[in-house]
């Protein structure tokens, strides 16, 4: 059986959900029901040479939704979307999170447009998982009612304290996580691969980088990671990733 | 259905699309969306003798039609090829052409004569690569370079050998005659022309290596003019590569003195692009009453 492909399809539902991002159910088919919570999705956009990769926020029977930013031109061609157009999407691609035991008390922690793909991996854990979520104001703020209903705990903060706590999500972490997994802005992700080598807890991290085909052939999307025997190597976000284990993820 | 077969410097492909070194890794990954017996040939991603980290990212950066990449020659090195990659590929019923870069004219002949011994049905030498700073491109913008280096590693090459040529030169013609004239068996052209973008507000450039090689649609008129005014200078056959994207291109690629074709770019943009430039060459051979695709090979009618 495959592993990934490409397939054309049809958009049931789009929404803008604040002044730059969007979300989209598609339906995705076979390609839907092959996803795991972490993997992604790279989304052609006509008339653009490179297909853009976007998480998978969640998959739910042959749905798939995807929460994107405004990043650029080719996102910006996305974000003008109408229910019943077609995406011709290649998915599901690269490694997602290893959730383990979902008896296990967890903690999420999503930055920004680090957001959406904790989505479906929080989902599993229900009420043993914390979703620490963080955003630039209130106006940033999304997915929050997502969370609601998956039954976890979620603490929300901002920047600038217009909405939940005023601060940072590293400083929202529970004393009783067992793992944390985690999406969001390199130093985000920094502290808490920091963090969580202080408490001697696993962590998850999924990481982005300039991308091109997406299924690990071009070796565009380096990322420096550690080696066993003390030195480095480059791996790749697409196929390696883009979940790594912060213990080998070597922030420069 | 019109014959797609070609010949390249006595290698026999089902038909001229080869998939263009570094876009299609070894293989495997593509296997995935179709048999790998699809194409005609697969150049294999650029190795050198000993295993290379590459450059730091970002690596790649979108353009106007096109897009640049300084991956930096990033490979496993020419022993993992040949002991992990090689077999599978062998296996795959399609040509497997090993690409070779090296810091230094040893390096390529040590290279050559490794792969010699090997499976692989032809060596394309690349001296056109633009994102390393030893070697690559320093071999392939002056004849003399040109001309010295195919004559060394031809010496140790046992296999048909295929020289890719940079753009980054004022002479195409001049380039692909030194090569010739050294004992080239074909050449491929053209690989990517130096680039760069800068973000407006960090003032960096987008990539890590300042400047990277500009591939995909954006490229084509250049590559276009490039594969004619080198094969009016050779009698060796020319592999055309640089922004195919389309059975239309590739047909005016053929018509512009091409033997076989490379595809690279287009495979980010649409993984299947393969399988649409076959089928829609093969309807145009059909139509225009054409028995051999051979038959569009330098067929331009130049004013």
């Amino acid at each position: 059986m495959k592993q990934y492909d490409v397939r054309q399809c049809r958009v049931t539902d789009f929404e803008q959900l604040t002044a730059d991002i969007y979300s989209a159910w598609v339906d995705a088919g076979e390609l839907a029901r092959m996803a795991k919570p972490g993997q992604f999705a790279q989304i052609y956009v006509p008339g653009k040479t490179l297909r853009r990769p976007i998480s998978i926020c969640e998959a739910e029977g042959d749905a798939l939704r995807f929460v994107f930013q405004v990043r650029g031109e080719g996102t910006a061609i996305l974000s003008q979307t109408r229910a019943g157009d077609s995406w011709d999407i290649l998915a599901p691609l690269g490694h997602g999170f290893a959730l383990g035991d979902t008896g296990r008390r967890v903690c999420f922690v999503g930055g920004g447009i680090g957001v959406p793909p904790l989505v479906a991996a929080a989902k599993p854990f229900g009420a043993n998982a914390t979703v620490v979520t963080g955003f630039r104001s209130r106006d940033a703020v999304i997915l929050q009612d997502d969370f609601a209903k998956n039954g976890n705990r979620v603490i929300l903060a901002t920047d600038d304290g217009s909405a939940g706590r005023h601060g940072l999500v590293t400083e929202c972490l529970p004393d009783d996580c067992e793992a944390i997994f985690a999406c969001g802005p390199t130093p985000m992700l920094r502290a808490l691969a920091a963090e969580a080598e202080k408490r001697g807890i696993e962590c998850q991290l999924s990481l982005e980088q300039r991308m091109a085909c997406g299924v690990g052939a071009c070796l565009g999307c380096a990322v420096k990671l550690k080696t066993e025997d003390g030195g480095w190597r480059h791996g790749h976000v697409c196929k390696d990733g883009p979940v790594f284990d912060a213990r080998i993820v070597a922030f420069d | 259905m019109a014959d797609l077969k070609v010949n390249v410097a006595g290698v026999a492909l089902a038909n001229p699309l080869i998939a263009a070194s570094g876009t299609f890794g070894f293989g495997r990954e593509y296997a995935e969306f179709y048999p790998l017996s699809t194409l005609g040939g697969i150049s294999c991603k650029g190795i050198t003798l000993q295993e290379r980290p590459g450059n730091p990212p970002p690596r790649i950066a979108e353009t106007p039609s096109g897009m640049l990449n300084a991956v930096g020659l990033q490979n496993p090195g020419v022993d993992h090829f040949i002991e992990q990659d090689l077999p599978w590929l062998r296996q795959q019923g399609t040509a497997v052409i090993a690409n070779i870069a090296g810091n230094t004219p040893e390096d390529y002949c040590a290279m050559a004569e490794k792969l010699s011994d090997s499976g692989v049905d032809m060596i394309e030498m690349n001296i056109s690569c633009p994102n390393v700073k030893q070697g690559g491109v320093q071999f392939g913008t002056s004849c003399a370079g040109v001309e010295s280096i195919t004559a060394a590693v031809r010496r140790h090459c046992k296999k048909p050998l295929m020289v890719k040529l940079s753009p980054n030169v004022s002479d195409i013609g001049e380039i692909a005659a030194a090569a010739e004239a050294a004992g080239a068996d074909a050449i491929s052209l053209i690989n990517t022309l130096t680039g760069m973008r800068i973000d407006i507000r960090t003032r960096r450039p987008i990539i890590r290596n300042n400047t990277g090689g500009l591939s995909g649609p954006a490229v084509f008129p250049v590559a276009v003019r490039m594969v004619w005014q080198a094969s009016q200078r050779v009698k060796i056959p020319v592999v055309g590569l640089g922004g195919i994207a389309a059975w239309q291109d590739a047909v005016e690629m053929l018509l512009a003195g091409a033997s076989a074709l490379q595809i690279g770019t287009v495979l980010f943009t649409d993984p299947y692009a393969p399988v649409k430039i076959l089928d829609g060459l093969n309807r145009f051979l059909d139509e225009q009453g054409i028995a051999s695709v051979t038959e569009l090979t330098g067929g331009v009618r130049p004013w």
